[in-house]
């Protein structure tokens, strides 16, 4: 099977959709400049055309009412910002319109459309180019919060958010545009809402999503190497969340962290751990225990981001602790020559 | 389109009407949404309404009654919705401020304060995009020209030569806070629509003829040119912003204010123009009355005996499958 890098999964999925359906649009600032979208949307403009890959003013709110108004009337749009906090700008069509225009109307008229953000990390990106705020739009009934970890998922999902016919918030993270999968050359359909067991095991299940299930299976990686079976499940949607997964998982584990690409306090991780404590509590061995982002905004130098950012290494600690596991973490994850504020080469797939 | 005189005064006082309804039965406290009534501001519904065809869409924010009503909305469904009944335009899911008729044309009405302008430019911009003729007219207050989105709308719409028709009812009021607390004094509506490179018409919004004579003109504009238009159309709101009754005790608005304006009322002067020129009769004026008065009080008969939506409502229409 081919092997190909997420951006240009992303990329392979949207001229799917182009190509295949005539009333799909896409539009953003940058989409037809020569980097494309990290890649992502480079060389679409020529070959369908500016009335359906355009670039656009830098106006979020309004555009994204735009395109809400042409799924009204006909079309498809995908209006892809290049960092979540852009989309800000947008929070009131989102939420107030896109999220609630089809129950306002009693099913009248829905909104299909997509919207595509990226999150930062680490390279000094600092405080606004670094959230992760999918806990803000998986609060919203109506919306739809897909964020896939691999290049394979992130083709599947991406089509399935296109042919969904609800606005879908399709989350990327930047760090993971340069890992590679095998991707298959059709349009396949990931779909919306299941989540995936990325490794099985036996002892503590980490429920996780997007960059951070990286960071997971490397931690599941290197404690299977000291007799610790680690679990790995990869939500790929927030909303709608695989509840099943993640219970059935648990179920057989009855240990659990949730590694979180946001803050914990009111985030994702936060939810998980009510749906496993509300259904599943006398059932676990130990407490659930989850890790984010440090509960700051984010630093730009790298003297501090090492702190804010949590990798592997803090995750095998906190299934350590939680297992009575008495392992020195500086043997396990020797960190000098790892950098910490770029992608680590080894993990750059395919898995 | 090409209404007698007759057509457009009797459109403007069935709205007139079905406001003073619900205006008369809203303490009944069975209508239990906040209602933004139109009284005063009928001449830019139906003048600008009269131009536009079934298939060409109009959208709207909180104080869109005139403007469903106008674009030929549902009465039955209108008054059902605000009882919150099944029947109503949406299942009693939105209320006065989110009223639907799609076999009209009316696609949506939103109280967030020009929400719905970049909304009713994107569908027309999807009509420019399917090659359609027909346009979209979004109806906008004073207020909104002061919201970010308004500029971006006012952009895009120009920058695409989308077919829509801006229509800013300037009101002089938001909530309670009148103009020149919000904007600057040497600030101009049409001069800020006509620096984005769009064709601008201002004109008496109380003014029937007027009105229907400039949005003539402006849809022929947007047609031969390819390009939308703006109009800006004084009115003046005669009751509360939000509410049955008046507010002008409250003292926001300048002492005899709302006594000019009511003076200038469109019904009544659209009224005495057309007795003079003899194109009707008081008796037939008269029996009018009765027949608009039948029907509406049908609407309200149908909309207090319909049932409520079912309890299973409550979860549907989140997501479509």
């Amino acid at each position: 099977m081919r092997e190909l890098n997420f951006a240009n999964a992303i990329k392979e999925a949207t001229d799917f959709c182009l190509e295949s359906d005539q009333s799909v649009l896409l539009i953003g600032l940058g989409v037809p400049d020569p980097k494309g979208i990290f890649g992502t949307t480079t060389g679409l403009q020529d070959k369908y055309g500016d009335d359906r890959v355009m670039d656009m003013p830098l106006a979020e709110n309004g555009m994204t009412g735009v395109v809400i108004g042409a799924s009204l009337n006909g079309f498809r749009p995908i209006l892809t910002h290049q960092r979540v906090e852009f989309a800000l700008l947008s929070i009131e069509q989102i939420v107030n319109q896109a999220a609630k225009w089809f129950y306002m109307n009693a099913g009248q008229q829905n909104v299909p459309i997509v919207i595509r953000l990226i999150i930062g990390r680490g390279w000094g990106n600092g405080a606004q180019h670094t959230q992760s705020l999918e806990s803000w739009f998986a609060h919203i009934p109506g919306l739809k919060v897909v964020m896939p970890s691999n290049a394979y998922d992130a083709k599947g999902l991406l089509i399935s958010s296109v042919e969904d016919n609800n606005p879908v918030i399709f989350i990327e993270h930047r760090w993971l545009h340069n890992t590679i999968d095998f991707v298959p050359t059709d349009g396949y359909r990931v779909p919306i809402g299941k989540a995936k067991i990325s490794r099985e095991g036996r002892d503590v299940t980490i429920v996780t999503h997007s960059y951070m299930v990286l960071e997971s299976i490397r931690c599941a990686e290197v404690l299977a190497n000291y007799g610790i079976s680690v679990e790995v499940l990869d939500l790929r949607s927030i909303r709608p969340l695989d509840t099943e997964a993640i219970l059935l998982s648990v179920s057989k584990t009855l240990r659990v962290v949730v590694a979180d690409n946001g803050w914990t306090q009111f985030g994702v991780s936060a939810e998980i751990i009510s749906v496993i404590t509300e259904n599943i509590f006398d059932k676990l061995l130990s407490a659930p225990a989850r890790i984010g982002i440090n509960d700051s905004p984010s630093p730009s130098t790298r003297a501090l981001a090492k702190n804010f950012y949590p990798r592997a290494d803090k995750i095998a600690k906190i299934i350590c602790e939680m297992m009575n596991e008495d392992l020195d973490m500086n043997i396990l994850f020797p960190q000098s020559d790892i950098p910490l504020d770029i992608p680590d080469p080894s993990f750059t797939g395919p898995f | 389109m090409n209404s007698s005189p007759n057509e457009l005064y009797f459109s403007m006082l069935r709205i007139r009407m079905v406001e003073e309804k619900i205006s008369e039965l809203y303490s009944e406290k069975e209508m239990r949404c906040p209602v933004h009534l139109s009284i005063g501001q009928e001449a830019v519904a139906v003048g600008v309404c009269e131009h536009l065809s079934q298939e060409d869409i109009a959208m709207s924010a909180h104080r869109a009654h005139a403007h469903y009503l106008a674009k030929g909305g549902n009465l039955k469904s209108m008054i059902a919705e605000l009882y919150g009944k099944s029947t109503g335009c949406a299942m009693g899911k939105g209320g006065s401020m989110h009223l639907v008729d799609l076999q009209c044309g009316f696609f949506a009405a939103v109280p967030i304060v020009g929400s719905t302008i970049p909304i009713a430019v994107g569908v027309a911009w999807a009509f420019k995009l399917k090659k359609s003729s027909n346009i979209v007219a979004v109806f906008l207050g004073d207020g909104s020209t002061e919201e970010g989105v308004f500029f971006e709308s006012l952009d895009f719409a120009s920058l695409k030569n989308v077919p829509i028709l801006f229509v800013c009812e300037n009101n002089y009021y938001s909530v309670y806070s009148q103009l020149d607390v919000r904007q600057a004094p040497n600030r101009n509506i049409s001069i800020l629509a006509e620096s984005h490179g769009i064709k601008t018409f201002s004109g008496d919004g109380n003014n029937i003829k007027q009105v229907s004579d400039i949005t003539e003109k402006a849809v022929k504009y947007m047609k031969d040119n390819n390009s939308p238009a703006f109009l800006e159309l004084e009115t003046f709101r005669w009751l509360e912003h939000c509410g049955p009754s008046g507010d002008d005790e409250l003292g926001y608005r300048k002492k005899g204010e709302l006594d000019q304006w009511m003076k200038r009322d469109p019904i009544a002067s659209y009224k005495a123009k057309i007795i003079e020129d003899e194109q009707l009769s008081e008796i037939e004026i008269l029996e009018t009355i009765e027949a608009i008065s039948s029907e509406i009080n049908e609407a309200f008969r149908f909309a207090k005996e319909s049932p409520f939506p079912d309890s299973k409502v409550l979860n549907q229409h989140i997501y479509k499958d």
